[in-house]
């Protein structure tokens, strides 16, 4: 799969072997880099084009390779599955935004790069990606209490940013939207506030 | 006349106007639709809302899920150019690093400045606002009272479209009787809150924002705001056929394409250019004011940020409007051998007393909006209810243990989710772990929209804390000297904040809600914006009746220079409890109707 690797995408050995690295010599949570940075990604400057709908890889080079881009697609769904009234995440391209999101040149993203590549790298090692649906729910169940009780301790702490990134990547789609309850942005005649059996439900008398 | 080059600019015009916001805006329109020639001097580029604002873009259209960046700093989608709070080549400095002592400068460098950056709330300064010396014993008084500006306010709303309703509050004015545009109706948050806090004595009630729920009356308004003049009576009609009614969707900080939102661009800017008395020249970044031997204003020394060459417009009076701190570095760096520190500041009071709003914000969880059935709250994108002050007797008499009041504006509803949007509920689940999997999905239906906000914006007193002065040191790209900025908020105001803190909880538990946090009534310090972020600071040149005290008169004149005016927010000698653009559009406008006086019976 290696091979299949764009040029702009960062060769997966190569990418396990730094990042290997920087966690045998930092066991925690840590701002050091662990994977340089594309140092040519510039950001889109202060008087961008607004009207223009952009994709991932549109303004700076992605990192992921082919299998790291697998790997957080199956990530994704964990965390946000499919459901009768709703997609994965997956299926709305929620792993290119955390592709987009890590491979950002601005500052804010810097310390999500580091953190979910070495994640990514951590469940690589665990060989995570090879088990069973069962088992990779447990682990991240495990994650996931692990987050509640400390969320700066590793590998915890990862879960907590990459669930939080999955899910904010998600219902800011028009189908994460929908699914959580928002019906709104749409050009209205007139706006008559809340629906009768919203009012009734909470006690309140007609406006 | 139209958008032009320094190349292509007049020899002399009538007046020079720095700035194109809320102030500059207001004077434009007003010299030119009375017939004066008047050049715009704005530092950002042309913009158009009509044809730049991403209205109905979802945030996985953006970079970054259109989160903030340096390069954007509100977000991808709000509705600014090249602005923030930190810019390339733009420093400023501040003297204290220690906690909540630094000021953040917001500047806007874009044609319309900051009205394309605005919420749109627009409530009138009260009678109380006006006298905080006379009735706190702090601060400063003005040297107008309500009454002088009340018939302005009732312009400035008729001009610009806000909606709201008359509710009879104590200083938080009613408008005249037409007005006002109708209230959009309440959400149900709000209704709720309606319903609870009358329970401790607070009134939740329509706020006012400068936002048309119905089109204007272009057949009524336009001879009320110009009688006898049928040229600006056309012109203000067909400006105001152009403006649709809002469509009840997408934030306003977007910039709004169909007009119904107010800005500068749209309001002022549009049919001044139509009355063919006004030049607009963007990229331009004012240097200096200068002065001839009777030390009277002749113009202003502009640097074309495009190629930095530096260029001169002349005009029989100048207007400075390029936002209240913008305009204070201006007349610091405008010195001649007679103002050598600067004009306008001969007594030293340049720059002095900065005041902006007192700031902080609180929010909780309210069981009782949990899963209601699904609907649009869009509404008017924003805030549509507030809660004014409701204690100012006991302000008065000294009983609260601070002098400023402040107002609540809640923040209600199922908005258009964001990049936060699926992290906020692990506190309400009662898992283990953190949510993942259809778990967070079903608690994300059941607790989105469920949280209420309130944002308190409080007032400040004038205070020798809060100031700014050139940095001795530090120059911009251009070799303009910068501002460096003192900032200390009183524990007179951490007072506030802490009564803000304990009033937004109480509130919120009158509602049955749940905390994640304590409100930070014993730490206001923590709870309290830093100085600048509400992007509400005023002062700087505050009027006043004593030369000795003010740096203008009540008609924002210069008192030394009497043919130079400070058309923003740098006037005010304090902030009310109320956000300050429509106040600033009504001392410009008020200013205007002077300043046109004088250049036709030529006493300036």
């Amino acid at each position: 799969m290696d091979k299949d690797s764009t040029d702009a995408r960062i060769d997966r050995r190569t990418a396990l072997q730094w990042i290997s690295a920087a966690s045998v010599a930092i066991p925690s949570l840590d701002l050091q880099p662990a994977v340089a940075q594309d140092t040519t990604a510039v950001g889109y400057g202060s008087d961008p084009d607004l009207l223009k709908i952009y994709q991932p890889g549109d303004l700076w080079p992605l990192t992921f390779s082919d299998s790291q881009r697998h790997h957080m697609s199956v990530l994704c769904d964990l965390i946000i599955p499919a459901e009768d009234s709703s997609p994965a995440a997956s299926e709305l391209g929620v792993h290119d935004f955390i592709d987009e999101w890590i491979s950002s040149p601005y500052p804010g993203q810097k310390a999500d790069r580091n953190l979910i590549l070495k994640g990514l790298n951590h469940l690589e090692l665990e060989e995570f990606f090879e088990k069973t649906p069962e088992e990779q729910f447990s682990i991240c169940s495990e994650m996931a209490i692990a987050a509640k009780r400390n969320r700066r301790e590793f590998p915890g702490s990862f879960f907590l940013r990459i669930r939080d990134l999955v899910s904010g990547g998600y219902f800011t789609t028009p189908e994460g939207m929908k699914d959580i309850g928002y019906r709104g942005n749409q050009a209205m005649p007139e706006w008559n506030g809340p629906p009768a059996e919203v009012l009734e439900r909470l006690g309140l008398e007609p406006q | 006349m139209p958008v032009i080059a320094p190349t292509e600019a007049k020899k002399n015009y009538d007046v020079v106007i720095v700035g194109s916001g809320a102030g500059g805006g207001q004077m434009a329109y007003l010299l030119a639709m009375e017939g004066l020639k008047v050049l715009v001097l704005e530092a950002g580029r042309m913009v158009d809302p009509a044809r730049e604002a991403a209205m109905f873009h979802t945030p996985n259209q953006a970079p970054l899920r259109a989160v903030a960046t340096p390069d954007k700093q509100y977000g991808f989608y709000d509705h600014s150019v090249a602005s923030g709070w930190e810019i390339p080549g733009e420093p400023y400095t501040n003297i204290s690093k220690e906690e909540k002592r630094e000021f953040f400068w917001w500047r806007q460098r874009m044609m319309g400045g900051r009205t394309n950056h605005w919420g749109r709330v627009s409530l009138r300064n009260g009678p109380y606002d006006f006298k905080t010396r006379t009735r706190q014993g702090v601060g400063l008084d003005w040297p107008i009272s309500y009454d002088d500006l009340a018939p302005y306010y009732d312009k400035v709303e008729m001009l610009a479209g806000i909606f709201g309703a008359n509710e009879g509050i104590e200083n938080s004015p009613d408008s005249s009787p037409g007005v006002l545009l109708p209230p959009p109706k309440f959400r149900a948050g709000e209704l709720l809150a309606r319903e609870k806090a009358k329970t401790l004595g607070i009134s939740v009630v329509p706020v006012h924002r400068a936002i048309l729920t119905k089109t204007q009356d272009a057949d009524r308004v336009p001879g009320k705001l110009h009688p006898g003049n049928p040229s600006a009576q056309r012109l203000l009609a067909e400006n105001m056929r152009m403006r649709a009614k809002c469509f009840f969707a997408t934030d306003c900080h977007r910039g709004c394409s169909i007009g119904a939102a107010f800005d500068s661009t749209t309001v002022f800017l549009r049919p001044a250019l139509k009355s063919g008395n006004l030049d607009i020249l963007p990229h331009a970044m004012a240097r200096k004011v200068t002065v001839d031997g009777n030390g009277r204003a002749t113009g202003v020394v502009y640097i074309d940020r495009r190629d930095g060459i530096e260029h001169h417009a002349s005009g029989r009076a100048i207007v400075i409007a390029a936002s209240s701190q913008e305009s204070v570095r201006l007349l610091f760096n405008s010195t001649s051998r007679q103002f050598p520190d600067g004009i306008g500041n001969t007594n030293g009071l340049v720059g002095k007393y900065i005041t902006d709003s007192v700031s902080s914000s609180f929010s909780a969880q309210i069981p009782a909006l949990e899963n209601l059935p699904l609907h649009n709250e869009d509404g008017a994108v924003g805030q549509q209810a507030y809660m004014p002050f409701w204690l100012n007797k006991e302000l008065q008499q000294g009983k609260l243990g601070f002098s400023g009041g402040y107002k609540l504006l809640t923040v209600s509803g199922r908005k258009m989710p964001n990049i936060n949007s699926g992290r906020s509920f692990d506190w309400l689940s009662d898992g283990d772990g953190i949510l993942f999997g259809r778990k967070l999905k079903e608690d994300a239906r059941r607790y989105y929209g469920s949280i209420l906000g309130i944002g308190a914006q409080g007032a400040m007193a004038a205070s020798d804390d809060c100031y700014s002065e050139l940095d001795p040191d530090q120059k911009d790209q251009w070799g303009i000297p910068t501002l460096r900025f003192h900032w200390k908020f009183s524990d007179d105001e951490l007072k506030q904040v802490a009564h803000q803190q304990e009033s937004m909880a109480s509130i919120l538990e009158s509602m049955g809600a749940r905390f994640n946090r304590p409100p930070a009534i014993d730490d206001p310090i923590k709870a309290v914006k830093e100085g600048g972020k509400t992007i509400h600071e005023v002062g700087g040149a505050i009027m006043g009746e004593d030369p000795a005290k003010s740096v203008t008169n009540q008609w924002c004149q210069v008192w030394d220079v009497p043919n130079l005016v400070v058309a923003d927010g740098a006037t005010f000698p304090n902030t009310a409890d109320k956000n300050p653009t429509l106040t600033i559009m009504a001392v410009a406008w008020r200013a205007a109707d002077r300043l046109i006086e004088n250049l036709k019976k030529g006493t300036i």
